[in-house]
């Protein structure tokens, strides 16, 4: 061996021990967020961090079926029980009231600092009047005996005022004393846990934690259901993970089994295996470095990638003229007659899917960064060390007399040329016509999770009435108190849309800890003590109660004016503190509200956005965004998903370019480029006709047409410069090709959409863009 | 579905227990049993109330009226018209509070005083023995054309709030529904049948 070959091997080794240690620190995810945007303007942060760590991310919403209804009112009980005590878990409700002696002796305590209606109208003769007026009414209710008792303390009803603020939402069917759905037949839970929901690994730990708890308190017959963000997440991984695993394995298999009948040697196979598993290793070193954490996706992608990458050495290995055995290196012959074309090939792979690296999605940046990494490594690998490697006495089968029969039977193909530009024009005339449609702008389109499974998670949403939090205000301020005092003004405001009929309801903070400010403003419209007795006694004068009656009125007044405000520590212990730090919570020192709305049951759970900005801006409040988590999100998708499609074309627009600067001939980069947009035309207008959607995934799948196909109508391309095609160059293009099907074709068999896509795009997309190569060949 | 099963076959056997003793003692006071078997009888009921309420802290009786409906064996509506519309429904340990836009729902066990007395006339209207009992001491006076029943709470918690409550009949119907509180508040609800539908 040559001493350049013993560097060249010896820098291999080494860029593969260093990938290999990358490789082993890296951690994978297989959330929706690799394909939220990573640069995104303030309000689109406000967003990405909501579906990443918000409210709605960390909540999982819980069934249990199955069993007599008691069963599951005890599992359901055993179960929060359990989860009550277990500190990855922020808030457990099954509908038990728990801890509320203590809740409503805060909230009657501090009623004059909580109550909404406490002002200095509701403390004059006539406010006092119409209170108390309302207290009487409220006696001869059937509720009347619950307030009988607090009425000498509370003749204005204060306390009933913040229960009904606190309890206005609607709840959950009840039966056994745990919540249940409307048809009685699944008890339900809501968790709220510690981790974020982008927190993969947090949330699948959550998952077990609430199974064990599960599992050691359910009477046998009972069955678990777990939905939301967290546990979607968690299993798309996991399907991620198996399909990656199954379909690559199969996939693997079937390529190893191909080159081994085609070569007839191990050694040979063996060999030209490491390119393509040092460009693996390359890929996931590369993304891992460049961004942190891999995507499931990415990785799905990267081991079908394998079949284009095991192309360079089919190349290198059935082209070289091995049947001389005059000695001298056979490679060095390929070398110079067939590597520039196979270096324009993958310079064309890289152009197109650099334009992936611009994308504002990481995901996409990511395929692009994996896809370049990987081919440029095989390549480098295929070119650089893999002469040095092959033994002088390896044989493989001569498939010169194979190639040649292609050859004969390419000639009559000639004749499909008219019906092809036929085919083409058809499709055009097809993408034309759906060009408004053909794309699908919803990012759930993407989601990984069975639709079975969405729909069991809308279900028991439904039927808890529940925080869906597709919704809500956004409050941003430097503290806490700056917060809760904005929240306060948006919050009248949203009060004012709930009494128009734009909203139904909506939570608050300040609903649980009303700021400062607000507290003392409250505290300063209680009169002292024998101006209020004054005043009392002239508003009784037509009421039937006495006014003797309520000195433990006057005195709990009193008391209540000097009260220092109430702080986050005074709740300490109640549900009001869970509230409050559900929804103010604070991120890289800055404070954030959170006020989720919640739409009408009659509009099918739309918000009207416009009315609800108009009324936000009447607060004059910087700081302050309506989110609409599923409608942004949907339309960030929709502005990468058109960026996504420029820098495709802007990629495509190089490679025509490098085409070229490669050929310095515009028919030659015609003839090479217009079988590859045949290709891809016809597949997509395939998929249209067959009723798909296209993702952003298709046009991934689209690029890889592109760079899979480039090498094969290079090739055709050159052959016709010396004549015709060589045999051996056929047949190796035959099995290029079969491998390529291998690797992504197989992919279609997937259930997740997004290698779904890629698979059924790059599959007949590349048996096409061959194809239509051999019939537009020109021939001597 | 398998409560209402094991209630619909005591109501058979009480049925036949009041048929035999009925034969037996025609002419003797009437049997708790006998009443308990005859209210039990009917699966539902609606009628109409009108309910005073005498409160201390209050100078002159509060009034309201509107109807009240049965389905046997949990479900119990009340549905006050005047002075302000109102709806209290019970069913099962729920209980649904409706008043103007304000929807309140509670249950049962986290409001024990308010649960003996609701619980008190659902079980009556049921004929459930077992549920009065299991509150209440029960004595019966009277006989079938005019009897009084009276509830003393066994559970002192209950028992500090509510004295006693009495319940005056004629055959299967209750027709007044007076409750004592321990501190000398009362209610009375007079129940008036409405035509069968």
């Amino acid at each position: 061996m040559t001493r350049r070959g013993r560097v060249a091997i010896a820098l291999w080794l080494a860029f593969v021990a260093v990938c290999i240690v990358l490789v082993g620190r890296t951690s994978f995810t297989a959330d929706l967020s690799a394909f939220l945007p990573s640069a995104p303007t303030e309000e689109q942060q406000l967003l990405v961090d909501q579906l990443k760590s918000g409210i709605a991310s960390r909540l999982i919403l819980v069934g249990i079926e199955g069993g007599t209804p008691a069963q599951r009112a005890q599992a359901s009980q055993a179960l929060a029980a359990r989860l009550r005590a277990d500190p990855q878990f922020l808030h457990t409700a099954n509908g038990e009231t728990v801890g509320m002696e203590r809740d409503r002796q805060v909230l009657f305590d501090n009623r004059y600092l909580l109550s909404p209606t406490v002002s200095p109208e509701r403390f004059s003769v006539e406010g006092l009047e119409v209170a108390v007026a309302e207290s009487v009414d409220l006696l001869a209710s059937s509720a009347g005996l619950l307030v009988k008792n607090l009425l000498p303390r509370d003749p204005t009803g204060e306390f009933m005022q913040i229960l009904d603020a606190l309890g206005g939402e609607s709840r959950p069917n009840m039966a056994d004393g745990v919540w249940v759905s409307r048809d009685g037949q699944r008890a339900l839970l809501l968790i709220r846990t510690r981790a974020e929901g982008s927190d993969t690994d947090g949330q699948e730990r959550a998952l077990q934690a609430v199974r064990a708890a599960f599992q050691t308190g359910a009477a046998s017959g009972l069955q678990l259901v777990l939905t939301g963000p967290g546990p979607f997440s968690v299993e798309a991984r996991a399907t991620i993970k198996q399909e990656v695993t199954r379909l690559s394995g199969l996939g693997t298999l079937i390529i190893v089994s191909l080159l081994l009948l085609v070569y007839r040697s191990p050694t040979a196979l063996f060999l030209g295996l490491l390119p393509v598993l040092s460009g693996a290793l390359a890929g996931v070193a590369a993304v891992s470095l460049g961004f942190g954490v891999i995507h499931g996706v990415t990785l799905g992608f990267g081991t079908a990638l394998i079949g284009e990458a095991v192309d360079y050495s089919i190349y290198l290995l059935m082209q070289s003229e091995r049947a001389n055995p005059a000695g001298g290196e056979p490679e060095a012959g390929w070398i110079t007659t067939f590597w520039p074309t196979i270096r324009i090939g993958v310079l064309t792979s890289i152009f197109g899917f650099a334009s992936l690296l611009f994308s504002g999605f990481p995901g996409l940046a990511q395929l692009g960064l994996y896809a370049i990494a990987g081919l440029v490594t095989a390549a480098a690998v295929t070119r650089f060390v893999l002469p040095h490697l092959l033994p002088a006495t390896l044989r493989i089968r001569d498939v010169t007399a194979f190639g040649t029969r292609l050859q004969g039977g390419l000639r009559p193909l000639s004749r499909l040329r008219w019906p092809l530009f036929g085919l083409f024009l058809a499709a055009i005339v097809v993408l034309d016509m759906q060009r408004d449609t053909m794309w699908n702008q919803e990012l759930a389109a993407l989601s990984p999770v069975p639709a079975a499974d969405q729909a069991v998670d809308m279900a028991m949403r439904a039927d808890l009435g529940a925080p869906d939090v597709s919704y809500m205000v956004v409050v941003t301020a430097a503290d806490a108190q700056a917060a809760l005092a904005a929240s306060e003004r948006v919050g009248q405001q949203l009060q004012g849309l709930v009494e128009a009929g734009v909203i139904a309801s909506f939570e608050s903070p300040s609903s649980y800890l009303p700021s400062v400010a607000t507290q003392r403003q409250r505290l300063a419209s209680l009169p002292e003590t024998d101006e209020l007795r004054r005043r009392f006694q002239a508003a009784v004068v037509d009421l039937p109660v006495r006014a003797e009656r309520f000195e433990p009125f006057f005195a709990d007044v009193a008391a209540a004016r000097n009260h220092p405000p109430l702080t986050r520590a005074n709740l300490e212990g109640t549900s009001l503190a869970q509230g409050v730090d559900a929804l103010l919570v604070k991120a890289e020192g800055r404070w954030t509200a959170l006020l989720p709305l919640r739409a009408l049951p009659e509009t099918s759970q739309r918000i009207d956005a416009a009315k609800v900005r108009v009324a936000l801006a009447a607060t004059g409040l910087a700081g302050v965004y309506f989110i609409d988590l599923k409608g942004e999100s949907d339309r960030l998708y929709a502005g990468y998903l058109h960026e996504a499609i420029l820098l495709s074309l802007a990629g495509l627009a190089a490679i025509v370019g490098l085409l070229f600067l490669a050929t310095r001939s515009p028919a030659r980069v015609l003839r090479i480029s217009l079988p590859l947009a045949m290709a891809v035309a016809v597949v997509i207008a395939g998929l249209v006709l067959a009723g798909q959607k296209l993702t952003i995934l298709h046009l991934v799948g689209m690029l890889l047409i592109v760079a899979v196909g480039s090498n094969y109508a290079l090739f055709f391309d050159r052959g016709a410069a010396e004549g015709s095609i060589a045999p051996r160059t056929l047949a190796s293009l035959l099995l290029a090709v079969t491998t390529t099907v291998a690797g992504f074709g197989i992919l279609g068999l997937s259930s997740v959409p997004v290698l779904n896509a890629i698979g059924m795009t790059v599959g007949p997309g590349a048996i096409l863009a061959l194809l239509f190569s051999a019939i537009l060949a020109r021939r001597a | 579905m398998s409560r209402s099963v094991r209630q619909r076959s005591r109501w058979w056997w009480l049925a036949g227990l009041a048929l035999v003793l009925g034969q037996a003692v025609h002419a003797a006071p009437l049997a708790i049993s006998q009443l308990m078997a005859s209210l039990a009888k009917q699966p539902q009921g609606a009628a109409t109330f009108t309910e005073t309420k005498y409160i201390s802290i209050l100078d002159q009786p509060v009034e309201s009226s509107g109807e009240l409906l049965f389905i046997a064996p949990a479900r119990l509506e009340k549905r006050t018209l005047k002075p302000k519309p109102e709806t209290m429904v019970l069913d099962g340990a729920t209980l649904i509070l409706e008043r103007g836009r304000r929807k309140h729902v509670l249950q049962l066990k986290d409001y024990p005083e308010v649960a003996g007395m609701i619980e008190s006339i659902r079980a009556a209207l049921a004929g459930d023995r077992k549920a009065l009992e299991r509150v209440y001491h029960l004595a019966l006076d009277g006989s079938n054309e005019r009897w009084t029943l009276v509830l003393t709470p066994l559970d002192p918690k209950v028992g500090a709030v509510i004295a006693r409550i009495q319940m005056d009949g004629v055959r299967d119907e209750v027709r007044s529904v007076e409750i004592l509180q321990a501190d000398g508040d009362r209610s009375v609800m007079r129940i008036q049948k409405a035509e069968t539908p």
